[in-house]
């Protein structure tokens, strides 16, 4: 099945590892993903909160482009884009007012959206739609005795969940990576907020936040932390030393895009997935893993 | 011409009511009485402030006698409030009730019209479409059938053994139907009940002890009504008793055969799966009857056909019998009483409290069984480690008052809340205790007063919905488990470490309600419980006569309520069965046996099996009592035989022609 690929703004830039292992977990799994075309940011910033409208017309672009594309399926890697298209695309549907002035703007620039793609998240496309017994036939290097903490972060299946998962307590990852073989820890902190951009904006908030869910993490047991999103994956794992610094603590925790691990066990190149840009390192997890 | 067996010309009467204001505010009456007078065959047209009243009554009374009135029309308020008075007001005065007719012009004319003139309008051709039918109505007379004195009460709860220990007692034989293998429902369970901390097994066992005992009674317990038919006074009820293999008039409930079996890790039901029972089980030492069961799907010999059958072996009185079958019985009652209770909602469901998935949060059901001396624990409260916990979060409102689950609130989770708190702060006065609350709903008598007596033995109390349960972390020095939630009195978002959580769930109605309901013949609501015919005037009542409903089975409520709706079923079954016969309405359909072929089709299609082929006249017969005048019959025949008595074509196509002149 083919599907529209929407990269998104931090896949070209921090968060190239996770666009990277994404194309090869799909390419490995026979999975076609095709970039849109001319795609645009999204809007998952701030300024939804100050043009409202102009910023649905800017995120509703990219699901006008997927629709003449002829896709049906559009795919983000990145909650919060996928948040922010699955709800432009829901308040459209729900909202006649909302779709009429959406594609007034968009007629301006010779476009329009019926409303017929789907936004998707990858983890949801590969449980769903690939299975998870396919998957797991897929392994070539069974995750046996790796002790994986899934960080579904505060996006993932809130606000715009579905059936496919529960809204408060999402298994998804879980089920992805023990169907690999991977021994899932309890995690209670597994769909709290990362901080977000408040990294930027007010690090010591988010840096606490940080510091709360690694310091979970730790006492999880967890070998290694998977995650869905390239701002949480940037905020726990590249922030580490900064929490370190502040709190007096060592953490030194890997987190790995989800798609790099997943890619790891499916039997992809370790060069092809990435892993030499992380910054905790992580040779002693892929190296745990059985041969 | 209008057949006018009252013989010669129609002589009609008009009242049309002011109804105080609800009538006159809106519709301009003197009006309307004007044109009324003009319509034809119309005698004389009043208009009165409230015609329902003893002088508006005496009106139409005196205009009968003095004018010779034929007919009656009253223009008012629905026939559901008032077409009994005024067709018992016509009567008493000596003219047939069915040669009355109400015209609504306050529920469908001045209640709903905006525009005076427009409502005034509406009011004439609705009082024409009226004088206009009414000329075609012809007297008719109520079907008198005998009544059967027994009843049948369905449940053997506190609202069942309530109703049925009422009649009894007023000398009626009923027969009690219970699903499980014993009486007592819910209200076994629990430990003591509020506001008055009773212990609940001590005020019930008495009850069902009597129920037991009573001459008047026969329990027919591990058993369930599987078909009725019939109609007030005259119900046929086929019950299904299950198999207990063993044998009732031999068991003396000695217990030895639970000791023994072989199978020893079934789920206690009556534990809320906190513990196990043996295959052959009483469920109870209460129980009533006292007598064993052998659970058919756990038994091996029943399932496997191998076993060393110990009970057998133990059993004095011999009463173990493994080729027991079920049973049919077939009763005739004139009246049923359904109390089939509730159940809990599945906290599972409600995956953020982490019910299933954490240790140590249970359902108030599961902590009535914890806190009562005969449960799983032998009354002490204890997490699952074995330790007292140092303190207890209680949750309310999981599953109720949440569009996600159940609109409704299920009306006792505060009190028992709050006697939980009690119960805990008696085992172990050092424990902390928090009630995460929205509103504090302690509504009956001497709640209140209980409540503040909470207050005082210091428990705290946080105004705020739980948001979540999770695990504390390791080192957390006062809590294994951390409750979020946001103190809305304090404006902050607090997190409670606390040992234990108890969820205070929804009552929810039964999973197979809708079956049930469909089985008796009423409805359910869009919450799933039982719907009563008035929910002000009429609670226990439903849409089929003779046919009561009491208890949880109608809507959440606590022991008190559930008593008094069980006392105003058996009332209102005794307003029927005490009567030697009871009158059913005769607007009914009529199948003239020289018109009708005899094809059938009207006999499939009665949708309350009233209509039967009679061999002798080659034609369709209704069966009077049971025909309900839906009207089926009367689309359906092809050769437009059936009559609906007081629905003739005459009188439609006259009143149709009436509304749009």
């Amino acid at each position: 099945m083919k599907y529209s690929y929407f990269p998104g703004c931090s896949a070209e830039a921090t968060g190239k590892a996770y666009d990277v292992s994404a194309r090869a977990v799909c390419a490995k799994l026979g999975i076609e993903l095709e970039e849109l075309e001319d795609w645009n940011c999204c809007g998952a910033t701030s300024y939804f909160s100050a043009r409202e409208l102009l910023s649905f017309a800017i995120s509703a672009r990219n699901l006008a482009l997927a629709e003449a594309s002829g896709a049906s399926d559009l795919i983000a890697t990145c909650n919060s884009c996928y948040t922010v298209l699955a709800k432009t695309n829901k308040y459209m549907s729900l909202s006649p007012e909302l779709a009429t002035e959406v594609n007034e703007a968009l007629a301006q620039v010779g476009r329009s959206y019926k409303g017929t793609v789907k936004v998707r998240h990858l983890a949801e496309v590969l449980v769903t739609d690939y299975g998870l017994e396919a998957l797991a036939e897929k392994v070539t290097r069974r995750l046996t005795g790796i002790k994986v903490a899934p960080y579904y972060g505060c996006q993932f299946t809130r606000p715009m969940g579905g059936d496919w998962d529960d809204f408060e307590f999402p298994v998804t990852l879980d089920k992805l990576f023990e169907a690999m073989g991977a021994t899932i820890v309890d995690f209670p902190m597994k769909t709290k907020c990362c901080g977000g951009m408040m990294m930027l904006t007010n690090a010591d908030a988010a840096l606490k936040m940080c510091h709360d869910l690694l310091a979970a993490v730790e006492e999880s047991g967890a070998d290694v932390v998977v995650a869905c999103c390239p701002l949480c994956e940037m905020n726990l794992e590249a922030y580490q030393p900064k929490v370190n610094a502040k709190y007096g603590t060592s953490f030194r925790i890997p987190v790995l895009y989800f798609t790099q691990l997943a890619g790891y066990a499916l039997g992809c190149d370790p060069k092809d997935l990435a892993i030499d840009k992380q910054v905790v390192p992580c040779e002693a997890v892929l190296a745990a893993v059985p041969a | 011409m209008a057949d006018t067996t009252n013989g010669g010309e129609p002589k009609v009467g008009v009242y049309i009511c002011d109804c105080g204001s609800n009538i006159a505010g809106k519709v301009n009456v003197p009006e309307v009485v004007e044109y009324a007078a003009t319509l034809p065959y119309v005698t004389v047209a009043r208009e009165y402030k409230y015609m329902c009243s003893d002088p508006g009554q005496e009106l139409i009374q005196k205009d009968i006698k003095e004018l010779g009135l034929n007919r009656v029309v009253v223009a008012a308020c629905s026939p559901t409030m008032h077409e009994p008075t005024f067709r018992k007001a016509v009567a008493d005065a000596g003219l047939n009730q069915f040669l009355f007719q109400m015209a609504n012009i306050r529920e469908h004319d001045s209640w709903v019209t905006e525009d005076p003139v427009e409502a005034t309008e509406k009011a004439k051709h609705i009082v024409r479409a009226a004088v206009a039918r009414v000329p075609y109505q012809v007297p008719l007379e109520s079907i008198v059938v005998p009544m059967n004195a027994n009843v049948l009460v369905v449940g053997g709860g506190i609202a069942g053994i309530e109703a049925a220990l009422k009649l009894a007692q007023a000398g009626h034989h009923v027969t009690v139907v219970e699903r499980s293998p014993s009486i007592g429902g819910h209200m076994a369970q629990f430990d003591k009940t509020f506001p008055t901390l009773d212990c609940s097994a001590c005020i019930l066992t008495p009850k069902m002890s009597a129920l037991g005992k009573h001459p008047n009674i026969d329990l027919l317990a591990y058993s369930e009504v599987v078909e009725v038919d019939g109609y007030v006074g005259n119900f046929k009820v086929k019950v299904r008793k299950q198999p207990r293999y063993v044998d009732i008039d031999k068991c003396t409930g000695c217990a030895a055969c639970t000791e023994v079996c072989v199978v020893a890790k079934v789920p206690n039901e009556f534990n809320e799966g906190l513990d196990n029972r043996r295959a052959a089980y009483i469920p109870f030492p209460q129980a009533v009857p006292l007598k064993a069961t052998i659970d058919p799907q756990k038994c091996l010999y029943l399932t496997r056909g191998k076993c060393k059958q110990t009970c057998v072996g133990a059993c004095g009185p011999e009463a173990i019998d493994f080729e027991q079958k079920e049973e049919f019985v077939d009763l005739e009652v004139g009246a049923i009483i359904v109390a089939t209770g509730f159940e809990m909602f599945d906290a599972g469901r409600e995956a953020r409290y982490g019910y299933g998935r954490l240790d140590d949060v249970i359902t108030s059901l599961e902590f009535e069984r914890i806190s009562n001396a005969s449960g799983p624990t032998g009354g002490h409260i204890l997490c699952k480690n074995g330790e007292k916990p140092r303190s207890v979060a209680i949750l309310h409102c999981v599953g109720s008052r949440d569009e996600n689950y159940n609109e409704y609130c299920s009306r006792v989770c505060c009190m028992y809340s709050l006697k939980f708190s009690h119960l805990i702060k008696e085992h172990i006065p050092e424990a902390e205790v928090y009630q995460c609350y929205i509103d504090m709903r302690c509504f009956g008598k001497n709640y209140e007063e209980f409540y503040k007596r909470l207050m005082n033995e210091g428990v705290t109390f946080v105004r705020g919905r739980a948001a979540e349960v999770m695990a504390a972390p390791k080192d957390n020095p006062d809590g294994r488990l951390l409750v979020t939630v946001e103190d809305t009195l304090l404006g902050v978002v607090r997190n409670l470490p606390v040992d234990m959580v108890i969820l205070s769930s929804a009552l929810e109605s039964q999973a197979g309600a809708k079956e049930l309901s469909q089985t008796f013949g009423f409805g359910c609501g869009s919450a799933g419980f039982f719907i009563e015919r008035h929910p002000k005037l009429e609670p226990v009542s439903t849409i089929t006569d003779g046919i009561f409903i009491a208890g949880c089975c109608q809507g959440p409520k606590d022991i008190p309520d559930s008593v008094a709706q069980a006392g105003a079923a058996a009332a209102g079954a005794l307003a029927l069965v005490d009567n030697e016969t009871v009158s059913i309405e005769p607007t009914i359909s009529y199948i003239d046996p020289e018109r009708c072929s005899g094809c059938h089709i009207c006999v499939g299609l009665c949708p309350h099996n009233a209509i039967q082929y009679n061999e002798e006249l080659d034609a369709a017969q209704v069966i009077e009592a049971a025909c309900k005048g839906c009207g089926v019959c009367v689309s359906a025949c092809g050769s437009n035989v059936p009559e609906q008595r007081g629905f003739t074509d005459d009188q439609i196509f006259a009143e149709i022609e009436g509304a749009l002149a």
